[in-house]
């Protein structure tokens, strides 16, 4: 069956657009890599233990007439649209690419220890597998998202011995009244737990032999250099500097990106959330990471826009509020270069590859002045993870913005797989 | 529901249905399940939504297998990759 529209993502923005243009009459598909609807924000627990959220059974219930691929990795798409994932083939009039995002992660010395998580790696293991990442939990980074990782993992019953926010600035976020009174409401939590919030303050190195037994917790300056340290005993490091949109699908069929005020690249969509690809869509961080409320606006939006209906001025009006606070955020929460200062000879900058700082350091020598001839001197991002850890540290010690991701294949899959498809889409004239 | 149990490497590992292999690991206390080529690091979850890689393992033979996005099954058979 060929489908009016393939929703790639079943995150707040892929469910929110699968709901809308199925009940708007259109034949849907809604296609996600992991084996439960709600993506990284709407991550359900294990089904039978524990109610699913209301927010989530809001989005769910509006799927009754939409198709569900569940634990179906897409690879590629080609135009079409053909959607290949790791169990065949599925065709669509028009797409929307909802692909979300995952930690935006900086190296630093022992950043590769056990122990380590990122803050969405530890958040998926208590949401999504009731587990608690450890029991005395150091919580650092950048950005809003730290609030729930810490209170979540402290409600939880572990120890949180601190959460460290590198950035200075918060002041700026009391001019919305709303997310102010959200803000201290974490607060209220934080302080029950007795967790200690500070700003200014950055985990610069982690410490143990084979696995995490601490940190060195640093004051640092605007810049993030490091002023004076101190020594945290912990089992487990939960830490994220932003996120990281997954562009890997709308950059494979050509859709223009532009850039996150931060520097980040994101697919460039109308107020229809329209890509540059006639029939291609683009909704929720893939457009600019803003958080779940954004995207499910997006997801709306694109919905209408594919059924030829306005988005009711009620929600657009929303959407746009929303916008305004995501660009508040990263004004408030920018990643400061000084990070760099942070790294000693041997500390690993791309973890796949195992390649040292030095490395790196040895190819600017060597004349590669630029994020691509470092890549091919010293094999950083040409691991497993194909550069998507180190990708954003790699373009900043080469003093740029990190590219457009440029992968063809953007899950792993056997040859046998690619061999089972012919060598054009049917599709494709 | 009730759990069950797979082996890691002869090593029994309780598992709440649903959960992943990566994260039962985990909550055994097992940080660790592979060690990298170059340096021989221990290596276990990071990401832990199925980005990084750093979490592979071997699951009932099949090789290269994320353990933080396979949800683990009764009886199955773990060993580092």
């Amino acid at each position: 069956m060929r489908y009016d529209l393939a929703v790639i993502g079943a995150g707040p923005a892929g469910m929110a657009a699968a709901g809308a243009a199925a009940r708007g009459g259109l034949r849907v598909a809604l296609i996600d890599g992991a084996p439960r609807l709600g993506g990284q924000f709407h991550r359900q627990p294990p089904p039978g233990a524990g109610p699913p959220s209301q927010d989530f059974l809001r989005l769910r219930d509006r799927l009754t007439r939409a198709d569900l691929h569940l634990g179906r990795r897409v690879w590629a798409v080609e135009p079409g649209f053909s959607v290949h994932h790791d169990g065949g083939t599925l065709t669509a009039e028009r797409l929307l690419i909802a692909t979300g995002a995952h930690d935006r992660v900086l190296p630093f010395p022992g950043w590769d220890l056990p122990g380590v998580l990122t803050a969405g790696g530890a958040q998926a293991l208590l949401k999504g597998n009731l587990v608690v990442a450890g029991r005395r939990i150091v919580v650092a980074g950048t950005g809003p998202f730290l609030l729930p990782v810490a209170t979540g993992l402290a409600a939880a019953g572990a120890r949180v011995a601190g959460v460290f926010e590198a950035s200075h600035r918060l002041g700026a976020l009391a001019r919305h009244p709303a997310r102010a009174v959200q803000g201290a409401g974490y607060g209220l939590r934080l302080a029950r737990h007795r967790v200690p919030y500070h700003r200014g303050q950055a985990v610069v190195a982690a410490h143990g032999d084979d696995a995490l037994t601490g940190v060195t917790v640093a004051d640092i300056d605007r810049d993030w250099r490091v002023l004076g340290t101190r020594e945290i005993a912990c089992d487990t490091l939960a830490v994220g500097y932003g996120f990281t949109p997954q562009l890997d699908l709308a950059v494979q069929l050509g859709c223009a990106t532009t850039r996150d005020p931060d520097g980040t690249p994101v697919v460039a969509v109308d107020a229809g959330q329209r890509t540059s690809v006639p029939g291609v869509y683009a909704a929720g961080e893939t457009t600019g990471v803003g958080g779940a409320e954004l995207a499910e606006l997006e997801g709306l939006a694109a919905a209408c826009a594919v059924l030829g209906t306005p988005l009711p001025e009620r929600l657009a009006r929303r959407r746009d509020r929303a916008r305004e606070f995501a660009r508040l955020l990263h004004e408030v929460f920018p990643v400061r270069d000084g990070w760099r200062t942070w790294l000693r000879d041997d500390t690993l900058v791309c973890r796949c590859e195992e390649v040292p700082y030095r490395d790196i350091e040895d190819a600017r020598d060597l004349g590669a002045t630029d994020a691509r001839s470092i890549k091919l001197l010293a094999r950083p991002g040409m691991g497993w993870c194909q550069g998507r850890m180190c990708g954003y540290a790699v373009a900043r010690l080469a003093g740029e913005d990190p590219p457009p991701p440029r992968r063809p294949i953007a899950q792993p899959i056997t040859l046998q797989d690619l061999a089972a498809h012919p060598r054009r889409s049917p599709d494709v004239p | 529901m009730s759990g069950f149990e797979i082996v890691f490497s002869g090593r029994p590992i309780p598992v709440t249905p649903g959960q992943t292999i990566g994260a039962a690991l985990h909550a055994a206390g097992i940080r660790s399940w592979r060690t990298t080529r170059v340096n021989g690091r221990p290596r276990g979850l990071f990401c832990g939504i199925g980005v990084c890689f750093d979490c592979l393992l071997t699951v009932n033979g099949e090789s290269g297998v994320r353990a933080c996005l396979r949800v683990a099954a009764p009886g199955d058979e773990v060993t580092p990759s």
